[in-house]
């Protein structure tokens, strides 16, 4: 008997008599002999609680994450402060162990915190209506373009090259399925170029995907580009941060038909890459297109208030095959996890971290522009994240730097080949003052030894 | 469970109030215009709510008590396998090292965690009978998102476009819909007398421009598929693939596994026979397993392990080179926090620990499907095809409307009165209103007798008077809820 199990002999024999079967192979005899596994699994034998803990603590110790040294990594995924009251709130069985609502009437905790998700992520981003999230931020991407896609029956997407490239290649692997082409534009000065857009945008155009701020960090100016992008009837579809909405105007502002994102940064672990969440907004006309669940209020027989999946004419255990998306299971803890963060940070917080964001970012960039063998990537406004291209192999820096406690950032070359030795650089507010310049020390130590061709040894 | 009207927190939100103090500002302050233009600026703050630490706490933990969960009652919701998820799992995944662990470190520094994906992908592979893994799919879904996208790029690599994607008519509805979205045509298949794939119906329709068939084995009426061998050749006999819905593959672990019977791809719903939580709706995983025709399409990036050279220990790597690829599905390497937890929860159980759970949900659903074939439950709930079950069993609710004029809805409803989460309903599409029921092997026998006894009692009363079930629940934080008014003019936001 496993530990997770509770069927004694004593119970099987009756349970079996009750059946009327005379062993438990029995219930086994219609599957064929040449498909039944005529061996044990080749698995280890089970292990004691303590055990399990002691090797996954083992495993865990062979990581170097936030908790063991000064983290300047982003490019997506932050290392913000998660409040501890989102563990104990999201650890409760009430809220981790039931399924999907499909029951309303005992499932109204769920409902309502989605409902709840659905008002700050609309909030947020300035659009009417927003979905209970999705997945994470680059399939959310992708799903964005299978609604424009279906909205304008048109056959090519527009990329701004500032949008993440876990996006463009997510965008990419979807269309290969619906048969969209995808199309680059280029970057000027660390921002997407208005005349390329301009001169891309056509009547096939079904989507203009834009990221603010973009992958360099750079606030794209959205009141220039939006216009352009939607001037031939295409959706403007804008990935954003929604940390940074406390201070950036929101894509509703300018006119964007979709905005989504990544939502790990609000209130969610770094998790190695997930679980996070997805979140999804749109304008009104889109509603019966948006993919994953939706909550909406009504009352119930006696006129209380309640909360119900709707619209779920969309999706796919009703519409099947003409539903309008395919998804399922999707990441409500972690949209539950960011509803909590939200309401902790509240309508003063999220503006106060903004800018503290802007100014220890904007601290950052002079701190590092000053030093000899670093120039900045860009010069547009940023929040909490921005590059720079150094003057020396930006992977012995990293390592030089990695010996010293920092993790001074992601470099840029594997995705953006034109920069081979940019760095992007993340300020979260557990960044402090402290920490910047003892990445500026850092760097310039590393800089200046690797521009010296030192060969010294240096710990990976 | 709470049954106060319900308030939002938005509603709670007073001026003034806060629960997060940010740190303050410790560098030179330049005005806010001179970093960000002003036409940039957001001119007002978003209308988050504005409330202390101790009303969040209080607000989250009432609503969260108007929840039924699994930790609490009995959920037996069919194809969902709602077994135990053990709390060991949630300790190891908020270990530091895994919680804390940035996607993009260097793999040189993240060697803790590709080693639990290599061998978390190892076990899957061995568990399933494949031998090559991806771990990056979010969820079932996603998982045959991935599936036929490599279908696609491994026809598309023999130079062959094929259309139609066949799927049997008691397919989860997550099977149509990917088909729509990977760009192919859906075409049904029927089911048999047994409960199977109607083979004729398969000959007929499986020709040169089927890329693949989906199927759930056992399917989603619990029932093995005695032909999967004649299915499998038919299939492959096309050219097309054969596509595994790991959604039921808590019935056969170590007992018989999807690459013996002629699967290609497979994908492995860890929220489901890998005990991670469901969380309301997520997160899980859906990592795949490929036969190796399919290996060299799989998404990018891989987990690979580089075995060491002069003595050294192995270690492992991030493999983007990867030329076939079908590209990336998502951001970074996946679910890793539910990886964690799947992880542990194999080895806790072992390889044989997985095939006795497998053994027992089967025991427990073959219990609990003799109960119901006594009594009252036989004579209203007769199940729709009477062989013996895997580790679910679907039920008809024919009878019970016709003479008794409650319908599986409102026996569903009266349920939540007992304190049972009510079986999946009205799924599969091609039984009359059909309830599914899968106990899972976490359950004791007492749970079971109890859940009979229930369905018993509410057929009976139903005998005396159907107005009750009819109108259920009474119990619960709401009662029955206007879904029509709602869809009609939805709100889906609070008004600010």
């Amino acid at each position: 008997m496993t530990r997770y199990t509770s069927a004694t002999d004593a119970d099987r024999e009756q349970m079996l008599a009750a059946i009327g079967a005379s062993s438990v192979d029995e219930l086994f005899s219609d599957i064929p002999a040449g498909v039944r596994l005529d061996r044990p699994l080749e698995l280890p034998a089970g292990m004691t609680e303590q055990a399990v803990y002691e090797r996954l603590a083992e495993l865990a110790s062979r990581n170097t994450g936030a908790e063991d040294e000064i983290t300047f990594l982003g490019a997506g995924m932050y290392d913000h402060y998660v409040p501890a009251i989102v563990d104990s709130i999201t650890q409760r069985s009430e809220f981790l162990t039931p399924y999907t609502p499909y029951q309303p009437e005992i499932s109204q905790g769920t409902l309502q915190a989605m409902f709840e998700f659905q008002t700050s992520i609309s909030e947020l981003t300035g659009l009417p209506v927003a979905s209970a999230g999705l997945y994470e931020g680059p399939s959310s991407v992708a799903a964005a373009a299978y609604l424009a896609r279906g909205a304008t029956g048109r056959p090519k997407f527009l990329v701004s090259r500032g949008l993440h490239p876990h996006s463009r290649e997510a965008l990419e692997t979807y269309s290969a399925g619906y048969g969209t082409s995808v199309e680059d534009i280029a970057l000027a000065g660390g921002a997407t170029d208005l005349a390329a857009l301009e001169a891309a945008v056509d009547d096939d155009t079904a989507a203009v995907f834009l990221q603010q701020p973009n992958f360099l960090g750079s606030v794209e100016d959205l009141a220039a580009l939006a216009p352009v992008a939607k001037s031939t009837g295409a959706l403007l579809v804008v990935a954003v941060d929604a940390l940074t909405l406390g201070v950036l105007r929101p894509p509703g502002d300018f006119g964007a038909d979709v905005a989504v994102g990544e939502g790990q940064p609000l209130g969610n672990r770094l998790d190695y890459g997930g679980p996070s969440v997805g979140f999804f907004a749109a304008r009104e006309e889109h509603i019966r297109r948006m993919p994953g669940r939706i909550a909406g209020e009504t009352t119930d027989v006696d006129g209380r208030r309640g909360f119900v999946l709707t619209l779920q004419t969309r999706e796919q255990h009703i519409r099947r095959e003409k539903a309008t998306s395919n998804i399922c299971t999707s990441q409500q803890l972690n949209a539950l996890a960011a509803t909590i963060y939200l309401s902790w940070l509240g309508r003063p917080g999220i503006v106060e971290l903004g800018e503290l964001m802007t100014q220890r970012t904007a601290y950052a960039r002079e701190r590092l522009a000053a030093i000899d063998g670093v120039e900045p990537l860009h010069s547009r406004p940023a929040v909490r994240e921005f590059a720079v291209s150094l003057d020396a192999p930006v992977d012995g820096v990293l390592r030089r730097c990695a010996a010293d406690g920092i993790n001074a950032g992601y470099p840029l070359g594997h995705d953006y080949p034109e920069w081979p030795n940019g760095l992007l650089i993340a300020i979260t507010e557990r960044r402090t003052r402290a920490h910047i310049d003892l990445l500026a020390d850092a760097l310039e130590r590393a800089v200046a030894a690797e521009r010296a061709g030192t060969t010294e040894a240096v710990n990976a | 469970m709470q049954r106060d009207r319900a308030v939002t927190i938005f509603e709670k939100s007073v001026s003034g109030r806060r629960a997060a103090v940010v740190p303050e500002i410790d560098v030179p302050v330049k005005p806010l215009e001179q970093l960000i233009p002003r036409d940039m600026l957001r001119a007002e703050g978003p209308r988050l709510p504005e409330v202390s630490e101790p009303e969040i706490v209080r607000h989250y933990n009432r609503i969260s008590r108007r929840n039924f969960d699994l930790d609490t009652g009995f959920y037996p919701l069919g194809s969902c396998t709602m077994k135990h998820n053990p709390k060991v799992n949630e300790r190891v995944a908020a270990l530091p090292g895994h919680a804390r662990l940035h996607p993009l470190t260097p793999p040189q520094r993240a060697q803790g965690a590709l080693e639990l994906m290599w061998l978390l992908q190892a076990s899957l592979a061995e568990i399933c009978g494949l031998p090559h893994v991806s771990l990056q799919p979010s969820a079932g879904a996603h998982g045959e998102l991935a599936g036929l996208l490599l279908t696609r790029a491994y026809h598309e690599d023999r130079g062959e476009a094929r259309h139609k994607v066949l799927t049997p008519d008691t397919a989860h509805g997550t099977n149509p819909a990917t088909v729509t979205m990977a760009g192919y045509e859906a075409v049904k298949v029927a089911t048999d007398e047994r409960g199977g794939i109607d083979v004729d119906d398969l000959r007929t329709k499986a020709d040169d421009d089927v890329a693949c068939l989906m199927l759930t084995n056992p399917n989603t009426l619990g029932l093995f598929d005695e032909r999967i061998v004649e299915i499998a050749e038919i299939v492959h006999g096309t050219g097309a693939t054969l596509y595994y819905d790991g959604a039921n593959l808590n019935a056969v672990m170590g007992i018989s596994r999807p690459g013996d019977m002629g699967f290609d791809i497979v994908h492995v719903n860890l929220h489901k026979s890998f005990s991670q939580p469901h969380g309301g709706g997520g997160p899980g995983a859906g990592p795949i397993a490929v036969s190796e025709r399919i290996e060299p399409f799989l998404p990018r990036p891989q987990v690979v392990k580089v075995e060491g050279s002069n003595g050294t220990e192995p270690h492992f790597e991030l493999d983007f080179d990867r030329p076939k690829s079908i590209g990336r599905l998502r951001g970074f390497q996946g679910n890793f926090g539910v990886f964690v937890r799947s992880y542990a929860y194999i080895l806790s159980l072992g390889g044989d620990g997985l095939r006795e759970a497998s053994e027992t949900a089967v025991l427990n659903a073959n219990y609990l499907l003799a109960l119901m074939r006594k009594g009252r439950a036989g004579k209203y709930l007769p199940i729709a095809f009477d062989r013996t079950c895997k580790h679910e069993f679907v039920l008809s609710g024919q009878r019970a409307k016709r003479e008794l004029g409650v319908k599986t809805l409102d026996i569903a409803k009266r349920l939540l009165d007992h304190g049972f989460h009510p079986p999946t309903v009205y799924f599969p599409l091609l039984v009359d209103e059909a309830l599914m029921v899968e106990p899972t092997e976490t359950e004791a026998k007492e749970t079971l007798d109890a859940f009979a006894a229930a369905i018993d009692d509410i057929l009976a009363e139903a005998e005396r008077d159907p107005d009750v079930a009819q109108n259920a629940p009474y119990t619960t934080p709401v009662r029955r809820l206007d879904e029509v008014g709602a869809t009609r003019k939805p709100v889906v936001r609070q008004p600010l």
